[in-house]
């Protein structure tokens, strides 16, 4: 028995600002002292707040230190660890009070978070299968597999109205229900964890913290729909995922969770890992199977689907990683307690991943139908720097923008749809006044046009099209015939496309130019980059009433085209300016700005 | 592992040593002096004592954290019981063997050990 337990973050996030380190020092700073058989040090998956990050909680207090250094380790330990004074300058200010410290889930960024798929997150050692038993583990798998017949289980699933959180939102149980009535020698159960959109990490997070979760799911999956065999495709970029899943796997071996005549049944299921080579159309369920059958990773036409034709050519259902995340609740807590949550078509919580220009950025679960602003005035915090939101991006780059206008807008399956967005796998990048409309959906076309795997037409030609359009409209030589082409092409890409990647691909334009067309028209009218950002329609110019003649820009300038005397107003040479912005930056007097 | 019986077994040990994780549930907070007035005169055995046996008999709603220097060196090591609603009960020159008597009467069973409290020494 250990008095005091020190949780230490070890996802992504936090591991890229050196908890390794951390809980290294801390390991041996604990020996030092003579405390390593008082306090238990664990290495967690994702807490959230990974802005904060090195993050570390110490129990049974729940202190929450952030922005550790393992320059900290020594004062933590001989202060905190033994005599209990807590060290108040790695305290989150947010649990900070008048009254003395107030606990994290009343913080702002927890207050409003309800967490299912994250409940393990940052709470149990992912990589000790007896941890995850503690919190009622494989408890789910063991009550389905004894007393629930798989009919029971799917009807539970359909009931709960869960929904495919991979973005489609397609209703899980109804696929299992189809998989379950195919005939079939031989079915699999898959799991998409080719998580790919820019700045999503929901997946990853679950897989590194929590690794035990989908495996239980995916063994009650097989039992559901009669399935032996389970695959998961998950991207060879998440290397600590993998290594965990790996670990997860063998333990589950051992303990004969996985195996032959699970829980003395007849019941028997093993999972394997596939990596995958990091393609975004690998995360499209065809192109995903025919990647596991170990071909190039292409997608094909549906029908047949996979739940009568899938990896193998055999029956298969493929969930995604945060919807597995899900089910052993469901299964242990009943339909009802799920289907209590969230709004009539949307049912249960979803995790979001907050990133751009948001002041937490972090993951967070909220129940589905809080409003946009909640998430990012409340749980986000804000924008830096007291900026004005401008808009939020939703579905990476197969979404859409969402504008102010409908921040009060709940979010759901439907909702987002209705306003051009989608909800996507949970990427919400928060953009401010200084981000440029155009420039965004240029941002999202250069992916898809890297991305686009080139079977079909429409998505290969159609899209490297949309991006020279855009591209011309922010060098400033586009027309307004341009603007129309732009969605014209949109519509036929989107009516064309094979699979999800390129039906979905002109989104980012669509919703802009809902949005935004005024940013358009700027750009190509007046030859005017609203926000600032394309380069090739901006002038700085220095107002000659506040320069002082300094020589300070002239100085920084790294192409020489400022010139001036000393105590003389200076003047910017267009033809040698390459709008780098140094000048602007180093003025000590406002003098310089963009136009 | 083959029945759910062993999952079972696993599942309740786990979550004794789980428990300290779970801070929202706690009524009771028993507070260590840990200063170094605490930690000479013997506080670490005691809280130790007390921690192990908070876990093992599953006092789910109990806390055993530590503190600094009450102020009253000579009574060390000290152990304050802290319960909303009630008064503070303050136990004085403590032994890991007077603590687990605390768990076994006060923390269990609500009954105050008023021998080792400091009422009895100050007068």
């Amino acid at each position: 028995m250990y008095r005091s337990h020190v949780l230490v973050c070890g996802g992504t996030g936090c591991t890229s600002s050196g908890s390794a380190q951390i809980l290294a020092a801390l390991n041996e700073e604990i020996k030092k002292q003579g405390l390593d058989k008082e306090v238990a040090v664990v290495q967690t998956g994702c807490h959230g707040l990974c802005a904060l990050g090195p993050i570390m909680l110490i129990y049974p207090e729940g202190t929450f230190y952030s922005m550790v250094h393992v320059e900290d380790v020594p004062e933590i330990v001989s202060e905190h660890l033994l005599k209990g004074r807590i060290v108040k300058r790695l305290l989150y200010t947010e649990t900070v009070t008048d009254q003395g410290l107030k606990s994290l889930n009343e913080t702002e960024f927890y207050k409003k978070q309800h967490r299912i798929a994250l409940r393990n997150c940052g709470i149990i050692n992912p990589e000790n299968i007896e941890e995850y038993i503690g919190t009622g583990g494989y408890e789910a798998l063991g009550k389905a597999l004894t007393t629930m017949k798989p009919e029971e289980i799917i009807q539970t699933l359909i009931d709960s109205g869960l929904r495919g959180r991979g973005g489609g939102g397609f209703p899980t149980g109804l696929k299992w229900k189809f998989a379950a009535a195919n005939k079939a020698d031989q079915k699999y159960v898959c799991c998409n964890a080719d998580e790919g959109d820019p700045g999503a990490f929901m997946d990853r997070s679950v897989l590194e913290g929590d690794p035990h979760v989908v495996l239980e799911a995916m063994a009650i999956a097989g039992y559901a729909i009669g399935a032996s065999q389970g695959f998961i495709y998950v991207r060879a970029e998440y290397p600590i995922a993998v290594k965990r899943l790996t670990i997860a796997i063998g333990q589950a071996r051992e303990y004969g969770l996985l195996g032959k005549n699970i829980f003395n049944t007849d019941f028997s299921f093993d999972i394997e890992l596939r990596l995958g080579a990091g393609a975004f159309v690998c995360g499209e369920e065809t192109a995903l199977m025919t990647s596991i059958e170990g071909n190039r990773g292409e997608p094909r036409p549906r029908p047949p689907f996979p739940a009568k034709e899938g990896l193998f050519k055999k029956p298969t259902i493929l969930n995604n990683v945060e919807t597995y995340a899900n089910i052993p609740r469901i299964i242990l807590n009943g339909a009802a307690w799920f289907a209590s949550m969230g709004t009539e078509k949307s049912k249960g919580t979803k995790v979001f991943a907050l990133g751009g220009k948001i002041n937490n950025t972090g993951l967070v679960e909220i129940p589905m139908g809080t409003t946009l602003r909640e998430i990012v005035e409340e749980i986000g915090g804000g924008i830096p720097k007291g900026k004005k939101f401008k808009a939020a991006q939703t579905g990476g780059p197969s979404g859409g923008c969402i504008p102010a206008e409908h921040l009060d807008i709940p979010i759901d399956y439907d909702n987002l749809i209705s306003i051009g967005s989608m909800m996507g796998s949970g990427g919400l990048i928060v953009m401010d006044e200084d981000n440029c409309m155009v420039d965004i959906a240029k941002f999202f076309l250069q992916f898809t046009v890297d991305e686009s795997c080139g079977k079909c037409t429409p998505c290969r030609v159609g899209t490297k099209r949309l991006y020279e359009i855009l591209d011309k409209i922010t060098k400033g030589n586009g027309t307004l015939e341009d603007i129309d082409k732009l969605e014209e092409l949109c519509h036929y890409i989107k009516d064309n496309s094979l699979c999800g990647l390129g039906q979905t691909a002109p989104n980012p334009v669509l919703s802009t130019l809902r949005y935004f067309k005024d940013e358009y028209i700027a750009h190509v009218v007046d030859k005017r980059c609203p926000a600032g950002v394309c380069k090739a329609l901006l002038t700085y110019v220095i107002d000659a009433d506040k320069c002082k003649g300094c020589t300070l820009c002239a100085r920084t300038c790294p192409n020489g085209a400022i010139e001036g005397k000393v105590r003389e107003p200076h003047m910017i040479n267009p033809d040698k300016c390459i709008k780098c912005g140094a000048c602007m930056e180093k003025c000590r007097f406002g003098a310089i700005s963009k136009k | 592992m083959k029945s759910l019986e062993e999952l079972k077994e696993i599942r309740e040990r786990m979550q004794k040593q789980l428990g300290p994780r779970n801070e929202s549930d706690a009524k009771i907070r028993v507070v260590v002096g840990m200063a170094t007035c605490g930690i000479a005169s013997g506080a670490r055995p005691v809280l130790l004592a007390l921690s192990d046996a908070v876990q093992k008999k599953g006092l789910t709603d109990v806390m055993v954290t530590q503190t600094g220097c009450i102020g009253l060196c000579q009574y060390e090591p000290i152990v304050e019981v802290l319960e909303a609603g009630k008064d503070k009960v303050t136990y004085v020159k403590m032994t890991p063997e007077k603590a687990l008597e605390v768990v076994d009467r006060h923390l269990m069973r609500g009954q105050v050990v008023s021998e080792y409290t400091i009422n009895q020494y100050i007068k």
